[in-house]
């Protein structure tokens, strides 16, 4: 999908651009930085992208998916079009920079469209508008008709990736539950759909309660549980076609997968009299080792990004904390320590951080620790945020956040790692139990 | 990397809504001899409406409650599952299955093993009882399946249950 713009299309790139890294210029780089605490969000400005007549409607649709991811992000701010002094008729022309500095946009996107048949070829090229330099190579990506929004997402995380040194989220999927009916009866399907909840589709037809869905790092898998056979245990259904099986090798009562990074093995707890253990399923052969073998509720695991540790929780020291292991097993250790319940620990891509479920003076809050228990920090509150899920850059959760009573119901929210920029995300209905994909290739 | 977060930039407001539900049966449960747990709960909200029904032909409740996060039986169930106990004595070929459930204030993995657990300590205490093992099945719900929905500890209470369900041999 991606490709270098032609030779020619970098004609107006200095050749140092093309050679080094942004250091070999005299100024410092455009760059936000999103470590800290209080961001002011970078001034923008993204002109439609140029297209022909023809496609002039897509050129438009693809910008602004592009300029919402952006601005969606929390940490860039697109100065509207009507305050723009310049226009971008030709995606060659050289750039008029000073146009865009007296309407103080740090940062300049530009883009042509062009439509042949069923293929789509976006260009753009980002520019430091202070620094009148470009800022890396102007790229094409191109794709089919259908995928437009997935072209949009590549241009913005390019743009994210550049403006911040880390990579983007923008084109990954998330899966999710869609909710309707009564609350005591509530109706349930595992649904996946864009980060940005556009595309939004159900897998399963609600004739079977369905949980916990999670998604495979490729977005093409989804591991949930289902009571189709009666007891709750995993089922997989593929994204693309819908075709769904029970999980070979599991037990019948089954819960909480996830898969590990390369895909190839889950891990999951299953129901053993009056507690659960941790298992780990290898997805090609369905063999199956415990890792876990305690008479306590030990839940709800995941793996590091490496596969060799994994993350649960138990009630085996009293209350709901989590611990972390080898994957090769042995003894675990608790890294939880605060008051209340722990619980749903989720290992960032980075490596960096565990998420966490936390339950304490009767309300539900999402947070985030170092993997080591220490630098706990609490992102949200409410009667019920429950089940963190890691974009795949590692900076925003996603989770669900439940309104209480009978006319109550579960919604999809996403925060980022400092606590700022909570967002809904839209769904067309209650929705719970989010999983994000890694970026999509 | 540096980090800064904030605790609780975000406080969703808590409308707290009015109980509903369908009151299926008001069987009576003796109060004698309980101490603490669930029945205190109930108590003090003064609900007499448990949402639950009977097993066939009977008055026996179906169902028991459980004190919050725990799974062990207290007088009032055990006292339940007595009569439960008489019924399958008499009724020899039915099967059931045991259907645990939990309140919606744990989080939901959780909650299925907490249901999963409060149904295995029923069939423990049946089987102690001499119902056969094999006559009885467990599942568990989590807090899946509420029967009371409102935000209260009203509804908690009823949702925090075990419920013994016939799947075969009734009525025969």
């Amino acid at each position: 999908m991606v490709n270098r713009l032609r030779r020619n299309m970098l004609l107006t790139v200095p050749a140092a651009m093309l050679a080094g890294p942004l250091a070999a210029y005299a100024q410092a780089p455009l760059r936000i930085e999103i470590t800290d605490g209080v961001i002011e969000p970078m001034p923008f400005a993204a002109p439609v992208f140029v297209a022909d007549a023809a496609s002039a409607d897509l050129a438009a649709r693809i910008t602004q998916v592009m300029v919402d991811d952006l601005t969606g992000s929390g940490l860039f701010r697109e100065i509207p079009r009507n305050a723009h002094i310049g226009q971008v008729t030709n995606f060659d022309a050289p750039v008029r920079f000073s146009d865009w500095s007296a309407i103080n946009a740090q940062a300049l996107v530009t883009g042509a469209v062009s439509a042949s048949g069923d293929r789509v070829q976006v260009r753009f090229r980002l520019w430091d508008v202070f620094g009148q330099t470009p800022l890396g190579e102007g790229i094409q990506f191109e794709g089919s008709a259908a995928s437009w929004r997935r072209l949009a997402h590549k241009v913005a995380d390019a743009v994210y990736a550049r403006l911040t040194g880390e990579t983007g989220y923008f084109d990954s999927r998330v899966a999710y539950v869609a909710e309707s009916g009564p609350k005591t009866t509530r109706r349930k399907q595992i649904a996946v759909m864009d980060y940005d909840g556009a595309n939004a589709r159900t897998l399963t037809d609600g004739g079977s309660l369905v949980v916990s869905p999670r998604i495979s790092p490729d977005g093409r898998r989804i591991l949930y549980t289902s009571y189709e056979q009666g007891t709750p245990r995993l089922f997989m259904v593929d994204a693309a076609s819908g075709q769904r099986q029970a999980v070979s090798g599991v037990g019948n009562m089954s819960f909480g997968p996830r898969f590990s990074r390369d895909g190839s093995q889950a891990i999951y707890s299953e129901t053993e009299g009056s507690g659960s253990n941790v298992y780990i399923i290898d997805m090609g052969s369905g063999s199956r080792r415990r890792l876990t073998d305690t008479s306590s509720i030990d839940t709800a695991p995941d793996f590091s990004p490496d596969g060799s540790q994994v993350v649960f929780e138990s009630d085996r020291g009293g209350t709901q904390q989590l611990y972390v292991m080898s994957a090769a097993g042995g003894d675990a250790r608790r890294i939880s320590f605060g008051d209340g319940r722990y619980a749903t620990p989720v290992w960032s891509p980075r490596g960096d951080l565990i998420a966490f479920t936390k339950i304490v003076g009767g309300r539900f809050h999402v947070g985030a620790m170092r993997v080591d228990g220490s630098n706990e920090r609490l992102l949200t509150a409410s009667y019920i945020d429950e089940g963190p899920t890691w974009a795949p850059n590692g900076r925003v959760l996603m989770f669900f956040r439940e309104t209480p009573g009978v006319d109550g119901g579960p919604q999809l929210f996403s925060v980022d790692i400092t606590g700022r920029n909570l967002r809904r995300v839209p769904t067309g209905g209650f929705a719970s139990d989010p999983s994000w994909s890694g970026l999509l290739s | 990397m540096r980090m800064t977060f904030k605790a609780g930039l975000v406080l969703a407001a808590m409308a707290l809504a009015g109980c509903a539900g369908p009151a299926v049966t008001v069987p009576t449960v003796p109060d004698a001899g309980f101490s603490g747990g669930a029945g205190s709960d109930l108590a003090g909200t003064g609900a007499e409406t448990i949402y639950a029904g009977t097993l066939p032909g009977t008055s026996i409740s179906d169902t028991v409650l459980f004190t919050v996060d725990q799974s062990s039986l207290n007088p009032r169930a055990i006292s339940v599952l007595d009569q439960q106990i008489g019924w399958l004595a008499s009724n020899a070929g039915v099967t059931v299955r045991i259907e645990g459930h939990a309140d919606e204030r744990g989080t939901r993995d959780y909650n299925f093993q907490l249901g999963s657990a409060r149904a295995s300590a029923v069939r423990n205490y049946l089987v102690s009882r001499g119902v056969s093992d094999g006559r009885i099945s467990v599942t568990t719900y989590g807090r899946e399946r509420p029967v009371a929905a409102c935000a209260s500890e009203s509804c908690w209470a009823q949702n925090r249950r075990a419920v013994t369900v016939v799947v075969s041999g009734a009525g025969a």
